[in-house]
């Protein structure tokens, strides 16, 4: 089974994030970068169904320079080879530009299940995955708990407020996985040196068959009009309990109508 | 020297660090106080072969250099563990990588590198015999195919961790040898086949250390065990001091960097007298300048680690590196403790417990006064003096 998986590489966990107010967007050059938790829950994914039925876990990314670091974990997990989509004139793209990009690539080798984190860490528009399944023309199987594969078919636990629903379809397609769907595994010591010798593929977004104005800036369907901080929270009402605090905090939920 | 990390470094830095996190302050503090041995750290290290990133690959290992064993050692001690439960599965293998024979190492390294077989113990030091190793008086007598060793043992630690040890034993009496440091040979002691005649009596010490005094009352070694050549044990433990010097510096620069952190933290958030104890001088300047005697001791290291890999001579470099990390992360220990006023001494916050695991290094695996020894000596030229 040729297994792809998308997943983002993004600013580590303790980086303080900073927008630039010229671009309105995330400075991301020159900062500390981390394979995105929800990939890598993508990838132990991809690599569990890869030791269950054979196969190989192709992870691809688009990002800047700084993203090789992450790539790099996945590879010393386990993933058998890596895409880079890497180009200065990416940089802008919208969720639309980077499923198109990320579908050119994916397009590139035969693939039979693409698997993606239902939501990114950083930007967690949730939005790239079902544009990703559109593009590929492949249906897109949604906030999945638990996958499992038979010969050409796919049921996955699709998480659902009360519980799950049960979710078939014949592959290939594109599932989305749910963040905890698995604990990612640590890397070998073994895997990190092995991970030096496998393929990183870069493309550009020439080499994807993507004219410049449908990619990065150029080609983004949505603008960044203004950024803003969320309103200042409002001081909190303080209940002094003096044999009836319960009451208060009862008349006051039923007031603001939670109960 | 340049000794900027290479990629493959600092990915072996954040990874050991994530492992680290699944072993927070309130593990250690529990197997500390228990006097208990991390067994589930220890394990899980070796699943990930961190353990075996000395041995060759063609061993099982990951044949990685000093560098960058010395840097899984110092993320253990900086992550708030302590390496020195298990820094010797890592190390301990050398002796019998340089100077056993093919079958020895085909018959052990594999296992080692795995985790399935622990060798983790080096009986060397005896009652009568610390700083100066040429003076044990441990003996193993040839009978046959077989050697029988007799004596004793101290400050042996992790034998009841281990499966194997390494043992320097006396094969030639100290009065019969011109050359003093002749007569002592290296062995491979299985412990499972040592029993009743191995007597082990743990020692209770201020750390958690798992330290013991053996008793060696006609313990057999099949006479295949012995490694290299009788007689030049001494020499083969000597080619492993630097390596060891260069890991326990990276542990001290691992100690010392927590107690930098956890103290520079404290000092800005604790009020006193109306404003943080980090903004008075008597506070601040101790911790910056542990700070800046702890960088200076890395440079230090990482040169001593560079040359090691490059198999130059590193010995001055590797000795002092040992003295001076191991004198910055005690200074550090010292302001960390200053700075949290009473609350250093409470268990709670670790540093207790840190201080008290940094203070060692200072004097095992070998007492900074031989480094001193060893600098003035063969670095300065000047006589021996002791
Ligand atoms: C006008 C505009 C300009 C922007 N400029 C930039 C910019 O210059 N640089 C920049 O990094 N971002 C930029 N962004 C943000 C960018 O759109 C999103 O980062 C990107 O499209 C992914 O969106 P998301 O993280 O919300 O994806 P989600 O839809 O939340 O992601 C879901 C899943 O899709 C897959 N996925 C998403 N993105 C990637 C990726 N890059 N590689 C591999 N898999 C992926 C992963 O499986 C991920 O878990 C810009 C956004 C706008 C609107
Ligand atoms: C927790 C712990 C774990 C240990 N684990 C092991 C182990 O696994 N295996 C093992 O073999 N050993 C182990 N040791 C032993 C350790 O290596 C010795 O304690 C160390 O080498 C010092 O020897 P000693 O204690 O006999 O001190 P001594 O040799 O008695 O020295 C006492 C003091 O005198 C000083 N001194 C002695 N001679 C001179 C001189 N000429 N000039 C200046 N100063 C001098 C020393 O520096 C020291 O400060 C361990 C020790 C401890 C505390």
């Amino acid at each position: 089974m040729n297994i792809v998986v998308c997943g983002k590489v993004i600013p580590a966990s303790s980086v303080t994030i900073e927008i630039d107010p010229n671009t309105k967007r995330m400075v991301r050059k020159g900062v500390t970068h981390e394979l995105d938790p929800a990939a890598a829950s993508a990838v132990e994914e991809g690599l569990r169904l890869a030791e269950k039925h054979g196969g190989t876990v192709t992870l691809i990314t688009m990002g800047i320079s700084e993203v090789t670091i992450g790539i790099r974990n996945a590879l010393a997990m386990g993933a058998t080879s890596a895409v880079h989509i890497l180009d200065d004139a990416v940089a802008g793209s919208d969720t639309l530009g980077t499923a198109k990009l990320l579908a050119a690539a994916i397009k590139k080798q035969p693939f039979d299940l693409v698997i993606c984190a239902t939501e990114s860490s950083d930007s967690y528009s949730g939005i790239v995955p079902g544009q990703i399944a559109h593009f590929l023309g492949v249906p897109p199987v949604t906030f999945a708990k638990e996958i499992n594969v038979d010969g050409t078919k796919i049921t996955i636990k699709r998480q659902s407020e009360s519980g799950y629903d049960i979710v078939e379809s014949m592959l290939p397609a594109l599932v989305a996985v749910s963040s905890g769907i698995n604990e990612p595994r640590y890397p070998q010591l073994k895997g990190i040196m092995a991970a030096k010798k496998k393929e990183i593929k870069v493309y550009t977004a020439a080499d994807l068959g993507l004219p410049a104005d449908q990619v990065g800036e150029k080609g983004a369907r949505e603008k960044v009009l203004t950024i803003g901080r969320p309103p200042k929270r409002q001081a909190g009402k303080v209940v002094t309990d003096e044999g009836e605090g319960g009451k208060q905090i009862a008349d006051f939920l039923a007031e603001i109508k939670v109960i | 020297m340049d000794f900027n990390l290479t990629q493959e470094q600092l990915q072996i830095r954040e990874e050991i660090k994530k492992v680290c996190k699944e072993f927070p302050d309130a593990y250690w503090r529990e197997i500390d106080s228990k006097k208990d041995y991390p067994e589930a750290f220890v394990r899980k290290l070796s699943e990930l072969g961190w353990l075996a990133a000395l041995i060759p690959e063609e061993y099982g290992g990951t044949g990685l250099g000093i560098t960058e064993a010395s840097i899984i050692l110092e993320e253990i001690n900086h992550s708030g563990g302590v390496a020195t439960v298990c820094h010797a599965q890592m190390y301990t293998m050398g002796t019998l990588l340089r100077h056993g024979n093919d079958e020895q190492k085909r018959r052990y390294l594999p296992k080692i590198a795995s985790g399935e077989l622990r060798l983790q113990a080096f009986g060397v030091t005896e009652p009568n015999a610390g700083s100066e190793s040429t003076r044990i008086q441990t003996t193993a007598t040839r009978k046959g195919n077989r050697y029988l060793i007799n004596g004793q043992k101290i400050f042996i630690s992790r034998v009841l961790q281990s499966d194997l040890m390494l043992l320097l034993a006396r094969t030639t009496p100290y009065d019969e040898l011109k050359d003093k440091t002749k007569g002592l040979s290296v062995f491979i002691v299985d412990l499972r086949e040592a029993k009743g005649k191995l007597e082990v009596k743990p020692l209770d010490l201020m750390i958690n250390h798992h330290t013991n005094s053996l008793f060696f009352d006609g313990v057999e070694v099949p006479a295949e065990n012995l490694i290299g050549e009788e007689g030049m044990g001494f020499r083969y433990i000597i080619d492993g001091w630097n390596a060891e010097r260069i890991l326990v510096a990276a542990e001290a620069i691992g100690d010392g960097r927590w107690f930098i952190e956890r103290a520079a933290k404290y000092a800005s958030e604790r009020i006193v007298f109306g404003r943080p104890i980090g903004s008075n001088q008597g506070i601040q300047f101790p911790i910056a300048k542990a700070y800046a005697n702890v960088e200076a001791a890395d440079l230090v290291r990482y040169q001593a680690a560079t040359k090691f890999d490059r198999k130059e001579k590193c010995g001055a470099e590797a000795n002092m590196a040992k003295l001076l990390a191991s004198e910055a992360a005690w200074e550090a220990a010292n302001a960390c403790l200053t700075t949290h006023g009473g609350y250093g001494f409470a268990v709670e916050y670790d540093v207790e417990r840190k201080f008290r695991e940094t203070r060692l290094l200072t004097v095992a695996p070998v007492s900074n006064n031989l480094v001193l020894a060893y600098l003035g000596q063969h670095v300065l030229g000047m006589p021996k003096s002791y």
